[in-house]
């Protein structure tokens, strides 16, 4: 059964699954408050995948983290799958990737990406299938009796996307989660989330760096600025659902880009 | 054979021996020593220095040099048992040199590869074992050599002698101190700690208020409390058992408090992504990320449960247990029996320690300290 369906608008056209507006969110600091994002109206639809851009502080990741109920907005609305972020949160809507894997050293791979299936009550017999098939899915069969801590960096993040994809939410929240990572592996990494984007029809919300790896992966791309955080640009990506790796060498590939990077900057000159 | 190639040991020990040589007899009267164990006694060093300098295995040579140290300090503490305190320069020379005969065999050991793991695990026993029985050896040679008062420090032949003779009476304090009072005290104490932990954890209002008090049961003192229990619970053990929860209770309480806190922000979202309970939580994630924390204080409270069982045992307790054993022996100048139970107790602590300490390395594999970076 598909959550969005049951969530349909007043008005009858399809649903988002995220529907933000005049969403803000306020920290209280010792230094007094901070706006981390500021009237924020953003609709994500299904099957999209929307990567968010932007310098340090202009509140990509707190958005995100809005989204899993992991901060509370303190102005406008926020709903996922037409539900509140709270009751998303506990109906299980979304996997979530951080920027680190995040594995518990103690458990093995295979009982890493079983972990929220343990903790959801799935059978014993479902859970092996669901760790055999996710493994499989990012790769990394055969490594199932390995610990975290015997594993490359790449393959860690590797583990830790199996993870947020074994309870199979139709929602895959990614928070820089190939930062920490090299170019090679990077781009490696990439082509196989489109591949797993396009297999699994699954809604993707991707904050990043990195304006190639935005616009290659992206069918939306969110530019946003700080001080305070708010959304200063949306671009439509006009590239083809299949991309291969060389597509960024492409005319329009670049013409993206550029609007990308002329976005971030007319962000910026609001410090200078 | 080239000199260059014996040891600093073999050169020293050379050294030793000729002024050892020089300076005989052993003793100031000779009855005890014969020429013969004298003579025999230097043709041993002799021979190790010789041996150390021969093209052989280093197994060989290190086996060679085992009996020529021991030999020649069984001979030494052979003869001078009998005329304690009449040791000469040339007996203390000569122990010397064959302790530094007994470094080089250790040396020689370490220095072994060995692709057999049973005697690899041999080889790692017996390094640490001939470095304590060296231990051994000096204090019985020095004690009996110097004549130092049996009252002030009885040489460990004697002290042996008196554990073998007193197995039964050793037995039974063990028992009553041991396997009643540290035990019971150790159990109910850790695991009182461990569940108030998760209770101030749990509950803000217990936090706040618990921790200090908490704070305040560890600050007070054992000798203090001890007659008190006596009085609350009793002459037999329950009373040590008391002393003893009251000594290991705060260990494990700040321990946990602190490993419940060790699991990173990140772990703690990944688990609230998931909509987990409490419990599922704590049971998954924070508690196996405690458990570092959990075993230090295990081991910690492991050595602090021996103490305070023994030293409540002061106060008044049946005619039986450490404690009580030490105090009254003590009064009675059987100082052997004293050191015979502490000696009982330093291998019991060890054993103690041990046993969490390998349950602990099986437990927390994963962790950086144990898995080595």
């Amino acid at each position: 059964m598909n959550p969005t369906q049951q969530y349909k608008r007043a008005d009858g056209t399809q649903s988002a699954v995220i529907a933000a507006s005049g969403l803000g969110l306020t920290f209280q600091t010792n230094d007094g408050p901070v706006q981390a994002l500021s009237n924020v109206d953003l609709t994500i639809g299904k099957g999209e995948f929307v990567s968010f851009i932007g310098p340090s502080g202009c509140g990509k990741t707190t958005f995100l983290r809005a989204i899993a109920d992991l901060e509370k907005p303190t102005a406008g609305t926020l709903t996922v799958n037409g539900m509140t972020p709270e009751q998303a949160r506990e109906a299980r809507a979304y996997g979530y990737v951080f920027q680190a894997a995040a594995l518990l050293p103690w458990r093995t791979i295979e009982r890493n990406v079983g972990l929220p299936l343990e903790i959801m009550g799935n059978t014993k017999a479902d859970q092996q299938a669901r760790i055999k098939r996710t493994l499989d899915m990012v790769n990394l069969t055969g490594f199932e009796k390995k610990y975290p801590w015997q594993l490359s960096g790449g393959m860690q993040q590797r583990a830790s996307i199996a993870r947020a994809l074994a309870f199979d939410a139709d929602l895959l929240l990614m928070d820089e989660p190939f930062g920490a990572l090299d170019e090679i592996v990077r781009d490696h990494l990439n082509e196989q989330l489109l591949e797993l984007w396009a297999r699994t029809n699954k809604t993707i919300c991707f904050v990043t760096h990195s304006i190639p790896e935005a616009v290659y992966l992206s069918t939306r791309i969110v530019v946003m600025s700080p001080r305070p955080g708010r959304v200063t640009d949306v671009i439509e990506s006009t590239l083809p659902r299949e991309r291969p790796l060389d597509i960024r060498e492409t005319p329009e590939f670049l013409s993206i880009a550029a609007r990308v990077r002329d976005g971030l900057r007319a962000g910026h000159s609001y410090d200078d | 054979m080239t000199f260059a190639a014996r040891s600093w040991q073999a050169w020293i020990v050379l050294l030793l021996t000729i002024v050892a040589a020089i300076t005989l007899p052993f003793t100031t009267n000779s009855t005890g020593f014969n020429s013969t164990s004298a003579v025999i006694t230097l043709a041993l060093l002799i021979a190790a220095i010789i041996i150390d300098g021969l093209r052989l295995g280093n197994a060989l040579k290190a086996v060679l040099l085992f009996i020529a140290a021991h030999g020649a300090a069984w001979l030494l503490i052979s003869g001078i048992a009998g005329q304690e305190g009449t040791a000469k320069l040339s007996f203390y020379l000569a122990i010397a040199a064959a302790w530094l005969i007994a470094w080089r065999c250790v040396t020689l050991l370490s220095g072994l590869r060995v692709k057999n793991r049973s005697v690899d695990t041999a080889l790692r026993i017996l390094i640490p074992a001939i470095f304590g029985a060296w231990i051994l050896i000096i204090w019985e040679a020095l004690v009996r050599g110097a004549g130092i008062p049996f009252i002030l420090l009885p040489p460990p032949a004697a002290i042996g002698q008196r554990i073998a003779n007193s197995l039964p009476v050793l037995g039974a304090d063990v028992r009553q101190t041991i396997f009643k009072s540290v035990f019971v005290g150790y159990v109910i104490g850790c695991a009182a700690g461990f569940v108030t932990a998760i209770l101030a954890d749990r509950v803000p209002f217990l936090r706040k208020g618990l921790l200090p008090i908490g704070n305040m049961v560890s600050a007070l003192p054992i000798i203090g409390v001890a007659p008190i229990m006596v009085m609350w619970f009793g002459f037999d053990w329950p009373s040590k058992a008391a002393v003893v929860v009251i000594m290991t209770f705060f260990p494990m309480l700040v321990n946990t408090v602190a490993g419940l806190a060790a699991s990173s922000h990140m772990e703690r979202d990944l688990m609230r992504t998931y909509a987990s309970g409490y419990w599922q939580t704590l049971w998954k994630l924070r508690l196996p990320a405690a458990a570092p924390f959990i075993f230090n204080a295990l081991k910690i409270n492991s050595t602090l449960a021996l103490i305070g069982a023994i030293v409540a045992e002061f106060f008044g307790t049946p005619v039986v247990g450490m404690g009580f054993r030490i105090s009254t022996e003590v009064g009675r100048m059987n100082i052997d029996m004293v050191w015979a139970e502490i000696a009982v107790a330093a291998v019991v602590g060890s054993v103690f320690y041990g046993v969490i300490a390998l349950i602990e390395r099986a437990t927390t594999f994963w962790h950086p300290s144990i898995r080595g970076g």
